[in-house]
């Protein structure tokens, strides 16, 4: 892939105006950087974009890092010939995850007091209810986006099936998030997901 | 990093910023709580981050805690992360903000970091690489689970719940099939959607009065 500097510098502007539209965290921005790096650029591969969520659940720590996952694999794309893949990825990592939260930060560092005196008010209330339903469409997208990567016609269905399945296991069982992805990549190690 | 922490630490003795009772005694420990709390955390860090600030540590009240978290998540950005940005300024200013976001990060960072050149190392294997997409897919449950998890809570929504779930649906269309930019859809169903929660909770708090 032939990533300029210029491109860069449009992956960390996006990283960075997205950051304040993260209402509902990093979940609520997959659907977003889908479309960006994928349909829109090109910049990663569906698989790339799958992983990078993947490892940041299966690693401990804040769902944000799938954001840095995304600019880890960038990264590795990016490298230009002759040099080392890891040390694009690791740039890529900490300047996306930098400018994905240093806006939101700012802008809670600087709105705290006056959310917080006015919490109860009416405007503040409807803000807070009135987006929970569109976030969580949102969210529904994200579950989607990763799954529609696969969605070739031929041998597929397992795929659905473990999706499914999981998505029943969250919603109405307390299994532990890593026996999930145990079983996940147990099955997929097995080659029954096929390699993408 | 720890050296770092000390430092500043000084700096605000010398300063003589007085250490708030309660919450953490030093920018130090309020680090080391935040990584030791990150390390816990799967799949997000909101069911630990309350058993370890409110039962361990006893930084908040439950009650306080829940208060917080309502306002975390109105504002835009993680919502634990905008909950340690205002816990940590409230007990050391700025630099209590900056200490608790890095201690959240930098453990899991590095961690998460060597396990992906580990992949990347591995990533040729047909074992590796099918193992990575089948944690891809349970990841794509895992949020859509949690998803309907959250759904759950629409049912006492001002909108009603069919009113509420109409815009779940609508602003999923509008991102998964017709692939709109988030920020237009946000713009137009968020402003719509809290338009009509206000006027709908104006109405109901306006009835009440009327009583």
């Amino acid at each position: 892939m032939n990533i300029s500097f210029s491109d860069w510098l449009s992956v960390l502007i996006h990283f960075a105006s997205m950051s304040v539209f993260a209402i509902g965290g990093a979940f609520a921005l997959i659907p977003e950087f889908h479309r960006f790096f994928i349909d829109e650029h090109a910049w990663l591969t569906e698989s790339q974009f799958s992983s990078s969520i993947a490892l940041a659940q299966a690693s401990p720590g804040p769902n944000a890092l799938m954001l840095a996952m995304m600019g880890w694999n960038f990264g590795i794309n990016a490298t230009p010939v002759g040099y080392s893949h890891y040390a694009f990825a690791i740039l890529g990592f900490v300047s996306c995850l930098f400018c994905a939260l240093t806006p939101s930060c700012v802008l809670t560092f600087t709105a705290t007091r006056w959310v917080q005196k006015n919490n109860e008010k009416m405007g503040v209330v409807a803000f807070k209810k009135g987006l929970a339903p569109v976030v969580i469409g949102s969210m529904l997208v994200s579950s989607w986006v990763i799954v529609r990567g696969d969605f070739v016609l031929e041998n597929n269905w397992p795929i659905w099936i473990i999706a499914l399945t999981t998505l029943l296991l969250v919603w109405f069982t307390k299994t532990h998030i890593l026996w999930l992805l145990a079983g996940g990549a147990a099955i997929g190690a097995s080659g029954l997901l096929g390699s993408i | 990093m720890y050296s770092f922490v000390i430092h500043l630490k000084n700096y605000y003795m010398e300063q003589k910023v007085s250490i708030p009772q309660k919450g953490p005694k030093s920018l130090a420990e309020l680090y080391w709580a935040m990584t030791k709390l990150a390390l816990q955390g799967f799949g997000g860090v909101f069911p630990v981050a309350q058993r370890v600030l409110v039962e361990e540590r006893k930084w908040f009240t439950p009650q306080g805690f829940l208060e917080e978290w309502a306002i975390a998540q109105v504002l835009p950005g993680p919502n634990i992360v905008n909950l340690l940005v205002m816990s940590g300024s409230k007990w050391f200013g700025a630099m209590g903000a900056f200490v608790a976001v890095a201690g959240i990060f930098s453990m899991p960072g590095l961690l998460l970091i060597l396990v992906a050149i580990f992949f990347e190392q591995f990533r040729e294997y047909p074992a590796v690489s099918g193992a990575l997409h089948g944690m891809g897919v349970v990841s794509a449950g895992l949020i859509g689970g949690t998803s309907l998890k959250m759904a759950g809570s629409l049912k006492a929504h001002p909108l009603t719940f069919l009113g509420a779930i109409t815009f779940t649906t609508v602003t999923f269309i509008l991102l998964a099939v017709f692939k709109f930019p988030l920020i237009p859809v946000l713009l137009v169903m968020g402003t719509s959607s809290v338009l009509l929660t206000y006027l709908k909770i104006k109405h109901s708090r306006v009835a009440k009065e009327g009583e």
